[in-house]
């Protein structure tokens, strides 16, 4: 354990060149990543029916573009984005009530911003940019703090407010990450297990109460996930295919490009959120758990870089991160396999989707940026000094 | 630093644990991925390809039905239909359908079935505007095909009976999938455009002529289209059916009998092949390959004279006179009569305080057996089935092929009724009496007997013993079995009944055929339909031209030639005709000789 986790840590004056930046960088990070987004692209080929158009080539692209992002942020210094982490935290805040705001008043309202290249969806932008705000706002507590109660009013207010906004939308998905990400942090920094308990006999208890506030296709989607057969042609459609999907792949798959069920069209969303089940069809088990290895090694790359910083900041960050990435992964496969109701998640770096490259792309930055600069110590206000 | 010290402890433990439900859930996933894609993969393996494969089935063409000498029934027609493809006409649906009505007069059903059919069926399947294209239709959609997108000219076939009404009855016809087809069936549902034997030889020969269905499998996407084809089974062919009837005594039979209401059959009487069997009036079954308008339907079901069914096995008549062959045969076997018994007939015979009257009123004076039949004697048989009783009467009946059907490869066929004691007393609950034995002797009461059923008995009479089954089909002709009845009484008989047509005084002898080796033998009837009070008897009875349709009497004629080596056995049977040998006997004449004559031109032809 201390044997991964060795690092020196530097108290005063520690300043980066731009060369040692590049020399800390971890490479087999990025290749990993970039092999998974290489699997996907080989998945978008294959849904396109052997073409690289429409998906495969634009997926390229972006990854060209997420890599961009990618090592600009990781080559930054970390102490920028702590100083700056409530601002950006504010700006996605404003963006979401603006959108929101749009939405109420004009017709046919977009709900992202169309930035030239791609559109923008703010909630996309506060996966990572609260994730920075929580991580500055525990930077500065110290372990009594984090018990008193008092304490994580103001944090869970930073998550309740946007979480609000996002289900106004409604985007069930997304406001769920949120909360979760947001509670594993909570964990994380040590917030009583009592406390967990209490909020987890309160939510059964609301369950009820907020079923009332649910949509009705949301409601259609949760009762369709615990009876699939009850209307097989309906909402429940998805799920039986995606599981006959699955299922017909076998050990070891139908081949490269054979896939019936997604070439024939039996499976819907089949380039983004279900194209777990295109990978499983065609590769088989094989397949499906090599790319599962990916994740689980990625995830477990993410802890490790983020427990051997030195600052609490950068802990606090990868890990929320992290945490955020691996509940796409699991929130993903395990909706395509049955276990999850269908809530609209995509499979990280391999669904085909502009916003999600580009977010996940910058987390994986600000992962790689918090290795960087693993042996700084910063500050309980975010100076270099103790 | 005091403030992160325990901190990064606490965080350090609590990553662990974090880390600890992430592998949890990365084994419940592999777990579940192990059971789906292991334990569960034929099951899904199997659903995946109920979903990918779809099977269309490949209807067979039917096998064609010949005539003896390879004239066709019926037989396949190949025709140019026009299809419409509703995603194809770009969403111009009503215009193109517009302009293909401007140059192929479409009807207003056809318009409600076209627009019904393409709602129920995905837009990419072709649906059927109009079968049986003319040359001129065709012309005029190739050259305004650009107005005409979706619009497609594919071959198919038909079913069509170059001998229409001739041989509609024994030939039957096919027709639409109907809605009770399909349940018993819902393969058929794949395959709209068969046709199903309804009738005759079409119905009972449906399976030798329909072949078998050949199979396409094709893969298809989510919504239905078809991608390509993974396999293919060709459809056998159905086979051609020979029959035993003959195409021009068909045409020569319904000429003869067209404007009755009635039916003919003629068989071979050493064979047992119908070579004719016509029933008037009579139908086109082309008529049936289009769904039939309901005007026409209600018109041939409700018509009282029933075109649509085939009276030489489906109609039911007291035999009457022909009936006195049964008698007088039983009276032979009984020893009741010899050949040279005579009975004094003096016009009517009384049992008890009821007379029996005879047709002629004054009476026929002392008859022997062949002047009986001759004169068709009813006090005759009146003393013949009294004397000899109703058990032996029935029995001979039976033999001879009465009373059950004659096995004839046909749908249909009616079983005919001998009453018996037994019967009577089960259906009225009333014992038999003298009276019925009476009127059993001359064919009257409750027996009945289908026309095929008194031709058989002709054929019995003629060849001399051997028991027969009337086919249809060359291929189910049987060998004949040995009818137990004394070829000497079988003579006497013939002797008779060659005097009904041959001698001044029979009751057919203007129906006589005067040609050396077509000479014919045979036995007239006239069954009354309604009871002669005794009021009408007393004022002398109308003649039967003078009496409404519905009430005149059937008219039988049954009758067999040539006189020395009998070839065929005839029967005519005219609903409501009169007499029978003023208007049946005629007819069988006319058929009968034809039949003679086409031999002998035949075997000349053969030299």
């Amino acid at each position: 354990m201390s044997l991964f986790l060795d690092r020196n840590c530097y108290f005063k004056d520690y300043e980066l060149s731009f060369k040692d930046r590049l020399l800390n960088l971890s490479w087999s990070y990025f290749v990993l990543i970039t092999i998974v987004v290489g699997i996907g692209i080989l998945l978008l080929y294959s849904v396109a029916g052997g073409s690289m158009e429409p998906w495969a080539i634009k997926q390229t692209y972006r990854f060209g573009l997420g890599c961009c992002v990618f090592f600009f942020i990781a080559l930054t210094d970390l102490r920028l984005w702590m100083k700056y982490a409530y601002v950006l935290y504010g700006i996605s805040l404003l963006l979401l009530i603006a959108v929101e705001i749009r939405g109420e008043i004009g017709m046919g309202a977009q709900r992202w911003l169309d930035l030239g290249f791609m559109q923008l969806q703010p909630s996309e932008l506060m996966k990572i940019t609260l994730v920075l705000a929580l991580a500055r706002y525990f930077h500065g507590s110290d372990e009594e703090d984090v018990k008193r109660t008092r304490h994580l009013i103001i944090p869970a207010l930073m998550m309740g407010v946007p979480v609000g906004l996002i289900l106004i939308q409604p985007d069930l998905g997304t406001a769920s990450m949120l909360v979760f990400v947001t509670l594993a942090i909570f964990f994380l920094v040590g917030v009583q297990w009592w406390k967990f308990a209490v909020l987890f006999v309160l939510g059964l208890i609301s369950i009820p109460i907020g079923w009332q506030f649910l949509h009705d296709y949301q409601k259609e989607r949760v009762l369709t996930f615990l009876n699939p057969e009850r209307d097989p042609l309906g909402t429940g459609y998805h799920i039986l295919q995606s599981k006959i999907t699955l299922g017909s792949g076998g050990v070891f798959g139908k081949g490269f490009l054979e896939g019936t069920q997604s070439h024939l069209n039996f499976i819907p969303e089949k380039h983004t959120d279900f194209i777990f089940t295109v990978l499983s069809e065609e590769f088989g088990m094989i397949g499906a758990g090599v790319l599962l290895l990916l994740y689980m090694i990625i995830i477990f790359y993410g802890f490790q870089m983020a427990l051997k910083s030195c600052n609490f900041f950068g802990k606090i960050l990868a890990l929320g991160l992290t945490v955020n990435f691996s509940l796409y992964v699991f929130i993903n496969t395990a909706m395509v396999m049955g276990l999850l109701p269908v809530v609209g998640v995509p499979l990280p770096l391999v669904s085909y989707g502009g916003s999600a490259m580009m977010v996940l792309m910058a987390g994986f930055g600000f992962i790689e940026c918090v290795h960087v600069n693993e042996e700084m110590v910063i500050g309980r206000l975010g100076s270099s000094d103790s | 630093m005091t403030w992160q010290a325990d901190g990064n402890k606490k965080i350090t433990r609590r990553t662990f644990v974090m880390g600890g439900v992430q592998l949890l859930l990365a084994f419940t996933l592999f777990g579940r991925m192990f059971y789906l894609q292991v334990l569960e993969a034929d099951k899904y393996q199997t659903l995946a390809d109920k979903n990918r494969i779809s099977l269309k089935l490949l209807p067979p063409p039917r096998g064609a039905i010949l005539d003896r000498n390879g004239i066709p029934f019926a037989m396949n027609r190949k025709i140019f239909r026009a299809m419409i493809v509703a995603e194809e006409t770009g969403g111009k649906l009503r215009k193109t359908l517009q302009n293909f009505g401007k140059l192929v007069p479409l009807q207003e059903e056809d318009y409600e079935r076209i627009l019904k059919e393409i709602k129920r069926k995905k837009s990419f399947v072709p649906v059927r505007l109009k079968d049986d294209l003319s040359f001129d239709e065709m012309a005029a959609i190739q050259l305004n095909i650009p107005d005409l997108a979706g619009v497609s000219i594919e071959n198919g076939l038909m079913r069509v009976y170059p001998q229409k009404e001739f041989a509609a009855h024994p030939v039957g016809y096919v027709s639409f999938v109907t809605e009770q087809d399909l349940e018993q069936e819902n393969l058929l549902s794949k395959m709209p455009d068969i046709r199903i034997g309804r009738t005759g030889i079409e119905q009972s020969y449906q399976d030798f002529l329909y072949g078998e269905t050949g199979n396409k499998k094709m893969e298809i996407n989510a919504v239905g289209r078809e991608i390509r084809e993974l396999e293919k089974t060709d459809p056998i062919p159905g086979k051609d059916l020979i029959l035993t009837l003959d195409s021009r005594l068909q045409k020569a039979g319904y000429e003869a009998l067209k404007n009755e209401s009635g039916s003919a059959v003629l068989i071979d009487v050493q064979t047992g092949e119908v070579k004719m069997m016509v029933s008037t009036p009579s139908f086109d079954p082309n008529i049936f390959n289009e769904p039939v308008d309901t005007k026409t339907w209600s018109r041939l079901n409700t018509s009282d004279r029933h075109p649509l069914l085939n009276k030489a096995i489906s109609g039911l008549y007291s035999p009457g006179s022909v009936f006195k062959i049964v008698v007088a045969l039983a009276g032979l076997e009984a020893g009741v009569i010899t050949e040279k018994t005579k009975i004094d007939c003096e016009g009517r015979l009384f049992v008890g305080e009821h007379p029996f009257h005879c047709w002629k009123r004054s009476g026929h004076g002392p008859l022997n057996l062949k002047q009986a039949l001759q004169h068709s004697c009813d006090i005759y048989f009146y003393e013949v089935a009294r004397q000899t009783g109703v058990d032996k009467i029935i029995e001979v009946a039976e033999r001879l092929g009465f009373g059950h059907k004659t096995g004839i490869d046909l749908f249909g066929e009616k079983e005919g009724l001998i009453p018996s004691r037994a019967w009577k007393e089960g259906r009225f609950g009333d014992a038999w009496r003298l009276g019925d034995t009476m009127n059993l002797g001359i064919g009257q009461g409750f027996l009945l007997a289908t026309p095929l059923q008194m031709a058989l008995m002709m054929a019995h009479v003629a060849n001399g013993g051997k028991k027969l089954t009337p086919v249809l089909s060359m291929d189910a002709r049987k060998e004949p079995e040995k009818l137990q009845i004394s070829s000497r009484h079988l003579r006497i008989i013939r002797e008779g009944l060659t005097a009904v047509v041959n001698k001044p005084g029979g009751t057919a002898y203007h129906a006589r055929i005067d040609v050396d080796g077509q000479k014919m033998a045979g036995k007239t009837a006239s069954t009354q339909i309604r009871r002669i009070s005794l009021a009408e008897r007393e004022k002398g009875l109308k003649k039967q031209s003078e009496l409404p349709w519905k009430d005149r009497d059937h008219a039988f004629f049954v009758a067999y030639a040539p006189l020395e080596h009998p070839k065929y056995a005839i029967s005519v049977a005219v609903e409501h005709g009169g007499g029978g040998g003023a208007i049946s006997a005629p007819i069988a004449g006319i058929i009968m000789q034809r039949a003679l004559e086409l031999d002998k031109e035949d075997r000349e032809k053969s030299k």
